[in-house]
């Protein structure tokens, strides 16, 4: 690591951009259950209120579809509210306020208003909180036009992107596996923002290309790892932005290797997999030598035991499998 | 307050405030009878609720308010929005899906806006305004100023959880919020009685701990009054208030329901207490109006109406492709423009 680098969590790496932004802007304002007193049931938001008090870190009542309504509402008219739904399950409770507002009103309006609002939130299996607690529902924002979709997988990506969505004038979903909060990495020193709808190509090979987001990104590579062994070479893409999809850099890796296999914790069905294997048949059909492969969320409500739960969510075995069937 | 205080020459209000409410409703109501008109006539699609018989409410509110304050509407918002400042030409070219439109055709007759007149949206969706009136108070209170924020929907947005957690929020925050529940007793089919058992609106605000009361919404004065005095509550700082107006719609849920529901006496009723009949009366005992003065007023409406109708129809109609436009800002918080647009393939 250079000199101009720390290797910290993610969790950090999210605290110190809300600290860098509400720093830089006095129109940021953190809104969310639990998020000042206790610092989120994750922790991410720890020393915000200390640092800048109640009024800029408001502890709320319990009533999603209130607090994003409230900060629609705050973000029309100069605030840039970022608020924390504590798992992406309850973003359920506030979709009005999401899809038809924040989403539309800019539209609706004809140009007239803008939404800078943020809404931070929580995906992913793997924790054995069972069907309510565990979903990944990114696709869903995903297919609502007016909204961009952020889930970064590394701490350094975390950081850069959390900052410009803050700085985006659109509402941006930001989702954070829930999983990968003690995940380690270099983080750059000093101020940095990674654009939002740019894919990472987080490292190259000729064999094939495994297209990832989120937490999909550590299986993927420890996949990949046992492949080199074998002398496969996989291309690693990590997404970090799915809306908007950086359709030219996985393509490009496409027509590179002609073996594609998507990786998402989402429900496989109607999810993320299809729309990258919709897009890259589309736009990429003559190099491929086979249909894209899809890794998705079983088509079932995430169960609770962990032989069950484990079962559900993609794997490194299998990610490694279905490589391995697609280049031998 | 008793018949004959009510009728008393207002000392609060000049004789040119009076005329210009009384002015107000009028065109409401003729903006309303010629959007009808033209949508009978097949010029105008879509869904068209019409305000006939609340104009009051709209009008003694926005008539105690500032430029600079926000208003939220709803669906039946047409009203709304007149009173806070549209003109006549650029809502019906909205209505027309024109270019001259104040949402350039995009929004139509239930999402009209004009963010540099504080109306930041009439809304599709029942009681979603609400909140985010609310969250408009709370970034007033942010940003240091004296602005107030109402927000106008219906009886049947009551029953909703925005509204309650709006109200909730509102009264927690101590923000400068004003709720107009326009309680015409209807929402679509259903009468008042089926939305709530109790049917006290004042008492479930006050539970919130929220000062409320109810005007007669066939009086324009008194929700003048009304509002006024909880915008001062708003301005110096003493929270929201909630205010329910007994209103009536004087026709079906939307242009095209006979409103068969409604029981005639009922609509009588309802009519003889026309709020525009009674400032008519008023102001002429008061000596403000002439009928020479009544019969320019309306002369007046007449020849805005048709003017507006012929700028909607000479408006040019929306190139196809601007259908693609407007859904996302594409500059960064410096305005400068954003990467990520190359990136698309
Ligand atoms: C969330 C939602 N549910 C249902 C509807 C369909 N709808 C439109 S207006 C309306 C009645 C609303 O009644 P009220 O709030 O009293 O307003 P009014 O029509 O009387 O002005 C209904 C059911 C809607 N637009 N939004
Ligand atoms: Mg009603």
């Amino acid at each position: 690591m250079s000199t101009h680098e720390r290797t910290i969590t993610i969790r950090d790496a999210i605290n110190e951009a809300l600290f860098e932004e509400m720093e830089r802007d006095d129109q940021v304002f953190l809104m969310g259950e639990d998020i000042g007193v206790a610092g989120g049931v994750f922790k991410v938001t720890s020393g915000l209120l200390e640092r800048y008090g109640p009024n800029r870190v408001i502890d709320t009542p319990i009533a999603e579809a209130g607090i994003v309504g409230l900060a629609v509402g705050a973000a029309m008219t100069g605030m840039h509210p970022v608020v924390e739904i504590m798992f992406c399950d309850f973003t359920t409770l506030a979709s009005d306020q999401i899809i038809n507002q924040a989403a539309k009103l800019r539209y609706m309006t004809g140009g007239q208003c803008a939404v800078p609002l943020v809404i931070r939130t929580t995906m992913g299996a793997g924790r054995r909180t069972a069907a309510q607690h565990s979903q990944s529902l990114h696709a869903w924002f995903a297919h609502i036009p007016g909204i961009k979709v952020v889930l970064p997988s590394t701490p350094a990506d975390a950081k850069g992107l959390l900052k410009s969505a803050i700085r985006d004038n659109n509402p941006v979903i930001f989702f954070e596996d829930k999983m990968m909060y003690n995940q380690k990495g270099p983080v750059p020193k000093g101020e940095y923002t990674i654009p939002i709808g740019e894919a990472h190509v987080y490292r190259s090979g000729m064999d094939a290309t495994v297209i990832c987001t989120s937490s999909m990104l550590y299986p993927s590579l420890e996949a990949a790892d046992r492949l080199k062994e074998e002398g496969i070479h996989i291309e690693i893409i990590d997404l970090r932005t799915i809306k908007p999809l950086d359709e030219r850099t996985l393509i490009k890796s496409a027509q590179k290797t002609g073996h594609v296999l998507v990786v998402d914790e989402g429900y496989q069905s109607f999810g993320v997999t299809a729309e990258i294997a919709a897009r890259i048949t589309e736009g990429a059909f003559d190099y491929l030598d086979e249909p894209v492969r899809r890794l998705g969320a079983a088509d079932v409500p995430v169960p609770f035991a962990p032989a069950l739960e484990d079962m559900t969510i993609p794997s490194a075995d299998q990610i490694y499998s279905v490589i391995k069937t697609m280049v031998s | 307050m008793d018949r004959k205080n009510q009728e008393e020459l207002p000392s609060d209000l000049t004789k040119e405030q009076l005329l210009a409410m009384y002015r107000k409703m009028q065109l409401i109501r003729g903006f309303e009878g010629t959007a009808k008109k033209y949508f009978e006539a097949g010029e105008i699609g879509g869904f068209l609720h019409l305000s006939v018989g609340q104009e009051a409410v709209p009008v003694g509110t926005c008539s105690a308010l500032r430029k600079d304050d926000y208003i939220t509407s709803t669906h039946r918002g047409h009203g709304d929005v007149l009173s806070k400042g549209c003109e006549v030409k650029r809502m019906f070219a909205e209505l027309y899906g024109r270019t001259d439109g104040y949402c350039k055709g995009k929004g139509g007759s239930m999402h009209i806006a004009d963010f540099s007149q504080g109306i930041i949206g009439a809304n599709g969706i029942v009681s979603s305004g609400i909140p985010i009136a609310v969250g408009a108070a709370l970034s007033i209170r942010m940003r240091g100023t004296d602005q107030v924020a109402v927000s106008f929907f219906g009886d049947g947005a009551t029953a909703e959880g925005s509204f309650h957690e709006a109200l909730n929020l509102a009264s927690l925050w101590q923000v400068p919020v004003i709720f107009v529940c326009q309680n015409n007793l209807y929402a679509l089919s259903q009468p008042w009685s089926h939305s709530a058992r109790d049917g006290n609106l004042v008492e479930r605000a006050q539970s919130y701990h929220i000062p409320a009361e109810s005007v007669d919404g066939m009086d324009v004065i008194a929700v003048y009054r009304s509002v006024e005095k909880a915008v001062d509550r708003a301005r110096s700082g003493d929270g929201p208030t909630f205010i329910e107006a007994r209103t009536y719609r004087f026709m079906g849920h939307y242009v095209g329901d006979p409103g068969a529901y409604m029981p005639e006496e009922e609509q009588e009723e309802w009519r003889k207490k026309d709020a525009i009949a009674k400032l008519r009366r008023q102001l002429k005992m008061w000596g403000y109006l002439t009928d020479k003065v009544d019969e320019q007023i309306a002369t007046d409406i007449e020849a805005e109406l048709q003017d507006g109708i012929e700028y909607a129809r000479s408006s040019v109609i929306p190139e196809p492709r601007e259908a693609l436009n407007d859904v996302y800002v594409h500059f960064d918080y410096l305005g400068r423009p954003l990467k990520e647009e190359s990136n698309h393939a």
